[in-house]
């Protein structure tokens, strides 16, 4: 399996997201520079965490138009596997990669600690590594996680299986009007989703970030097993 | 040529920014303030021949990058 990690101005998780490719393949992605304008011979390309160019404007909008994006959208139409956490699922939907859009969090407050997510979505070599239906821990870190769209695109979502995860409280509750299990107020407490193909994902909270043991668990883990055994 | 666009919030879309302000200013006394929210003004100078070429290339930029229409409208005044 070959990965790419793009650098934007002001990322900064892709050393996380790096490290935690390292532990299940033994193998070190490839760092992509955001004016590169290929990404040929990738299996995989993973937009990290971070505040790309401050964040300015909206996040995720000034990176979704920079020149490496127009190569991984050709990339992702040819078939290609793309993963975006955090500010990479914000710039996945600025670049109108997966659908709906991340607003400022519900109450304000940027949300800097973990939270539980149930894995729902199917047919996905992003969910691949659990169980329909299994929780997990996973910290989160951002300021603008509040999924939202339109309710028809959301009702899409649910129907087709492409909802990837759900926040939810360590029993795996959902509850949608709940502040401290949909922390950032997502709509149907969305909190990662899959695109028609089912081969781009994104989602807010830091799975790289519980890869080892001595980061404090490895609940995390199955993203990047279930990824490798896909693509070898 | 000098190009105003607004950007705002849809309606129905989440303000937690104007939901907040509208707190600060009822703690402010203003009881009366309802409905606050936030919006963008992004004021920029482009070349063009006349008035709607102008408000034209506006639209264009709004749709391209100022706005996400997902969530936002926008509407572009030329100032002149």
């Amino acid at each position: 399996m070959k990965t790419g990690i793009v650098v934007f101005p002001g990322t900064n998780r892709e050393r996380d997201m790096a490290q935690a490719f390292r532990v299940v393949s033994g193998k070190t992605p490839q760092m992509l520079w955001h004016q590169q304008d290929n990404v040929d011979g990738l299996d995989l390309v993973v937009l990290p965490g971070g505040f790309s160019f401050g964040d300015y404007l909206r996040s995720g909008a000034m990176a979704a138009h920079s020149p490496i994006m127009k190569a991984v959208r050709r990339f992702a139409e040819k078939g290609g596997y793309v993963l975006g956490v955090c500010n990479g699922f914000q710039i996945l939907t600025e670049a109108q990669m997966l659908p709906g859009a991340l607003l400022r969090n519900a109450g304000m407050r940027f949300l800097s600690q973990d939270c539980h997510l149930k894995v729902e979505g199917r047919d996905s070599i992003f969910t691949s590594g659990w169980n329909h239906g299994d929780v997990f821990r996973a910290p989160m870190a951002h300021g603008d996680g509040n999924y939202t769209a339109a309710p028809d695109v959301l009702d899409r979502l649910e129907g087709e299986g492409r909802v990837a995860f759900r926040y939810c409280t360590a029993e795996g509750h959902v509850k949608d009007g709940d502040e401290h299990v949909n922390m950032n107020g997502s709509a149907r407490s969305i909190a990662g989703v899959l695109s028609e193909n089912r081969r781009v994902c994104g989602l807010m909270p830091h799975p790289e970030n519980l890869t080892e043991e001595i980061l404090g668990g490895t609940d995390g883990l199955p993203l990047f097993t279930g990824i490798m055994e896909a693509l070898g | 040529m000098k190009v105003r666009v607004f950007v705002s919030l849809k309606d129905g879309v989440l303000d937690p920014q104007g939901k907040a302000v509208e707190h600060a200013l009822h703690s402010l006394g203003f009881e009366g303030a309802s409905g606050v929210r936030i919006s963008r003004v992004v004021d920029l100078h482009v070349k063009a021949e006349n008035a709607e070429a102008a408000r034209k290339k506006g639209e264009e930029m709004a749709r391209a990058l100022l706005a996400n229409e997902v969530i936002e409208d926008f509407h572009v005044e030329v100032v002149v």
